[in-house]
């Protein structure tokens, strides 16, 4: 009887770990294979010169993705020539949103002017292993031995109102510790956003 | 003139976006006391945007749960609108719909400091909803229907 509970119990802790699954800090993120709005595949190998990345789960459609587009291609014209490129993924259902299609997205892309490449992830495949949530969701990953290490995961920064009166730049600074070789010390933030549609 | 003066200036007060006083913006202490009433209802507290294409599917199960149960339970919307969608959004949205449920509208940028506190397991999607009364409290990461809202409520209410 004890032994039946204990695995109800073991059973319970298992998947109630693996409905929250997806990418710690730590851990050895996957690379992809995704079609970026010029038409070609783009991987994290590709970028051999680089010395991590930003990844952000962002898209066209959420209002708190939209209040960040200026400060994602700002971060990317930063930290791109330091080794940190940004890579946008665009994980959500084009069936729920059209207004995500690669269509809209090479659109937006050309309307604001972005630098920085904005794959689609069609099947929605990759997202879940990253355990990306919500649009924008931020990755930093940090390239040691040909493996990419997740270092930070969360937001951009601490007010999604306004640019100019943020305090704590969530992304810069882990960027910046990266860079100077040092641990970053803030490596999860939470902000609101919209859920991935799938 | 004096009194013809004022009378203008009455008129252009009471015409000065008369809507914005229609809403009930707090800051996350401010929305604290919603989060903690101590009496002997269920509160049904759902967080919900316009923008929010899933919340605004499951806003009517709320409304029927808030109708259903209107003894036990107090539902609560707290909107995470946008500042800046308050008078051409959540207003008209709010004027439209004439939700039965108390509507209150959360303002507070420094989400990674508030959002924790509401519940350690939330990353921060919505739509998101809290049921508790002074015995209970669970959180629910999830969009619900009408059927499943119920079950969770009537939890609470056995």
């Amino acid at each position: 009887m004890r032994n039946l509970k204990l695995f109800f119990l073991t059973l319970l802790i298992s998947t109630t770990l693996s409905a929250q699954n997806g990418y710690n800090i730590g851990d050895v993120a996957t690379d992809f294979r995704l079609e970026n709005i010029d038409g070609n595949f783009i991987s994290l190998s590709d970028f051999s010169e680089a010395k991590g990345f930003i990844l952000i789960f962002t898209c066209n459609t959420c209002p708190y993705a939209v209040a960040y587009e200026d400060r994602i291609e700002a971060l990317n014209k930063k930290y791109a020539p330091m080794g940190y490129p940004v890579i946008a993924i665009m994980p959500n259902n084009t069936t729920i949103k059209p207004g995500d299609s690669l269509e809209a997205m090479k659109k937006r892309a050309i309307e604001k002017g972005f630098t920085f490449p904005y794959l689609i992830d069609r099947e929605q495949s990759i997202f879940p292993q990253y355990g990306a949530t919500k649009t924008p969701h931020v990755y930093i990953l940090q390239k040691s031995n040909d493996k990419n290490i997740i270092r930070y995961i969360g937001a951009i920064d601490d007010n999604y109102k306004s640019a100019s009166k943020v305090k704590i730049k969530y992304v810069e600074n882990a960027v910046e510790e990266l860079l100077n070789g040092m641990q970053v010390h803030l490596t999860k933030t939470k902000a609101i956003g919209c859920s991935i549609k799938i | 003139m004096k009194s013809f003066i004022y009378f203008i200036l009455t008129l252009h007060i009471l015409s000065c976006s008369p809507n914005q006083n229609k809403l009930e913006v707090y800051d996350f202490q401010g929305v604290k006391k919603f989060l903690h009433q101590k009496d002997n209802k269920t509160y049904v507290v759902n967080f919900w945007a316009t923008w929010c294409a899933p919340c605004i599917k499951e806003l009517p199960y709320f409304e029927q749960i808030q109708e259903k149960y209107k003894k036990d339970v107090e539902v609560i919307l707290i909107s995470l609108d946008f500042p800046s969608q308050y008078e051409t959004k959540l207003i008209p949205f709010l004027e439209k719909k004439q939700l039965k449920s108390k509507v209150i509208v959360l303002d507070d940028v420094d989400m990674n400091s508030w959002i924790p506190k509401i519940d350690s397991n939330w990353d921060g999607a919505i739509p998101v909803t809290l049921i508790y009364n002074s015995k209970n409290r669970q959180f629910y990461p999830q969009s619900f229907t009408y059927d499943e809202l119920t079950i969770e409520v009537e939890k609470f209410l056995n």
